[in-house]
């Protein structure tokens, strides 16, 4: 980390699919533009993180209103109706369809995505109050987090930098 | 649109300084380019990114991504951010006298 520099720091609270990505996009953009980034994942947002999850995230239908039938190709805004949307499958049929529409654009999975930021000098660390909840250790961890911090830590580590909550 | 005079050549460029004719580069220009962004010196390594750049945007008419150049050169995202410190995605475009990259990966 340079002395003086900008530095964003992202809150990763989420873990369903959609949620993973607005973190790596920024982050990625900001360390192509020497913006020093930090990535400090908590509560769901550890699934991201979690090498036995990263792969396995999902994007539910249900109560999406955004989520609209013409990602499946029926033009309109007719909605998915969440009454359909609790049938078994739908869930992975949603995801399914997310996962097409980024790989088409060229998008990498989260694992991959996860390794650029690493790559390019992104730091993660792991938030310790959620690791103690779900009992997780180092070890469930993808390369290149960092470590298990706590709230403190984070607060000292990320003193000057602009912090987004996601 | 301004100009500027680079390695005694004057060319187009814009308000943050990216050339806006990729045509008006050179080599030499590349390399004062390089060296006002902190690069003392090109190295191969270098010059296979700015080349692949070039190639690239002269085939789609834009710079290329970050991930188009490693997935392009085979040059790893660690080895470009470390050729390339502080911002290679602004930096790579403007040496090679492209445009800001489009797009977001």
């Amino acid at each position: 980390m340079t002395e003086g520099n900008r530095h964003i720091a992202f809150i990763c609270s989420k873990g369903n699919l959609d949620m993973a990505y607005p973190a790596l996009v920024m982050g990625w953009a900001a360390l192509g533009n020497g913006v020093d980034v930090t990535i400090f994942f908590t509560f769901w947002g550890l699934d991201l993180i979690n090498k036995h999850r990263v792969d396995h995230l999902e994007l539910p239908p249900v109560a999406n209103t955004s989520m609209k039938m013409n990602m499946m190709g029926i033009p309109g805004n007719l909605g998915i109706p969440n009454l359909v949307g609790v049938l078994p499958g739908m869930t992975a049929l949603a995801t399914k369809l997310m996962k097409d529409k980024m790989k088409a654009l060229g998008v990498p999975p989260v694992r991959e995505y996860l390794q650029m930021l690493v790559d390019g000098g992104a730091k993660l660390y792991a938030c310790k109050m959620t690791v103690d909840m779900m009992g997780l250790t180092m070890d469930d961890f993808v390369e290149g987090v960092q470590g298990i911090v706590t709230a403190s830590d984070f607060i000292d580590m990320t003193e000057g930098a602009q912090i987004i909550f996601i | 649109m301004p100009t500027r005079v680079i390695a005694g050549k004057t060319v187009e460029v814009d308000a943050e300084g990216f050339m806006v004719n990729p045509n008006e580069w050179n080599e030499a220009i590349a390399i004062e380019l390089a060296k006002e962004e902190g690069i003392e010196e090109l190295t191969p390594e270098h010059w296979k990114v700015i080349n692949f750049c070039r190639q690239s945007a002269g085939a789609t008419g834009k710079a290329p991504t970050l991930r188009t150049i490693t997935a392009g050169t085979g040059i790893s995202t660690k080895e470009l951010f470390a050729l390339f410190p502080k911002g290679p995605a602004k930096k790579v475009a403007r040496i090679a006298g492209l445009g800001k990259p489009e797009g977001c990966v």
